[in-house]
């Protein structure tokens, strides 16, 4: 198999999902079920791929454990992306240097 | 300076903490990609393109694994699909009369971040807004993957696996702040994630199916039990 093959299968294959939607739906959709759904949609798909992800994304479930709450707490009292990630890396390094 | 010049510069400001934090992401995917077997040059290459961290991770296990093309094509599809659901969302964000070729540029990077500042932006959202995050993100996004290729085997493991967390503590930027302000956003996040650590537990449904699925429909559910007023959407 050749790597540069799969490349271009990669990119060709996640550009058509991109792009399709926006350059299909060129008008302001009026159905309240599809607007309220895609209102939903990024809360939802983000949380899912958080959790329970994050808690095997580490070496030790305490860590993750920390890293998620200290991060859900940042977040709350409207720290920034940068500051939030950062921390949650800081727990981690942290905590590791005892549990592992 | 025109308004186009204005909000290009806004979105280099808004793009820059992504930047940083792809950076560090991006580098434990540069880890995997050099354990996938491809050089720095094919690294930095597919995150140009593809700009997805999940869809790449995936991308590279089938390498790894010297998968079928047509495997790659559908693991694409799988682990990539909430894109699709993103650019919907997104086409209802930019003013309806964007010309084409914006939106074939917009759509080469939406990506969660992107996303998730294009939709705070809310009315307010511009193509030349997403050009400038798009510029500091995408450098840093490929950048940061070819450094881990380079250099990750270099990297002492407590640091590369302190940086795996860095991309979930993005995304909790993301959703937490608007759960704060909005009980039944709230209520959607706390119940998607509980919903999801159970469907973890069923071991026929793959990780990037399980978020396809519980996305369509935890956010279907939502929508016919607490529907958007108008007006509503672009204050939270």
């Amino acid at each position: 198999m050749n790597i540069w093959v799969y490349l271009a299968v990669m990119a060709s294959t996640i550009y058509a999902i991109r792009a399709l939607p926006l350059v299909l739906l060129r008008r302001r959709i009026e159905n309240r079920f599809i607007r309220s759904f895609l209102y939903y949609v990024p809360y939802v798909t983000l949380a899912v791929m958080t959790f329970p992800a994050i808690l095997s994304a580490t070496g030790s479930i305490w860590s993750a454990w920390a890293a998620l709450l200290a991060g859900i707490l940042l977040a709350w009292c409207g720290a920034g992306l940068l500051t939030v990630s950062v921390s949650a890396c800081a727990v981690v390094f942290v905590l590791e240097m005892f549990l592992c | 300076m025109s308004e186009n010049r204005i909000t290009w510069r806004r979105g280099i400001r808004d793009g820059i903490p992504i930047a940083l934090g792809y950076f560090a992401v991006s580098f434990a995917l540069g880890i995997t990609a050099h354990n996938a077997g491809l050089s720095a040059l094919q690294a930095a290459l597919a995150s140009f393109l593809c700009n997805a961290s999940a869809g790449e991770y995936a991308a590279f296990t089938v390498i790894a694994a010297n998968g079928a093309y047509w495997e790659m094509a559908l693991m694409m599809l799988v682990a990539n699909a909430r894109y699709f659901l993103m650019s919907c969302a997104l086409s209802q964000c930019l003013p309806p009369d964007t010309p084409l070729h914006h939106r074939l540029f917009v759509a080469f990077d939406v990506t969660d971040e992107i996303f998730g500042i294009a939709v705070a932006a809310g009315d307010r959202l511009r193509p030349s807004y997403l050009y400038g995050a798009m510029s500091v993100a995408i450098p840093g996004w490929a950048g940061g993957t070819c450094l881990g290729v380079l250099m990750g085997s270099l990297l002492p493991m407590g640091v590369v696996r302190a940086l795996s967390v860095g991309l979930y503590g993005m995304f909790l930027a993301i959703i937490i702040p608007p759960a704060r302000n909005n009980r039944i956003i709230a209520g959607v996040v706390a119940f998607s994630m509980a919903v999801s650590w159970v469907a973890a537990f069923l071991p026929f449904l793959s990780e990037g199916m399980r978020v396809i699925l519980l996305t369509v429909l935890i956010s279907a559910a939502a929508a016919v039990l607490f529907p958007v007023r108008e007006g509503e959407e672009a204050a939270a």
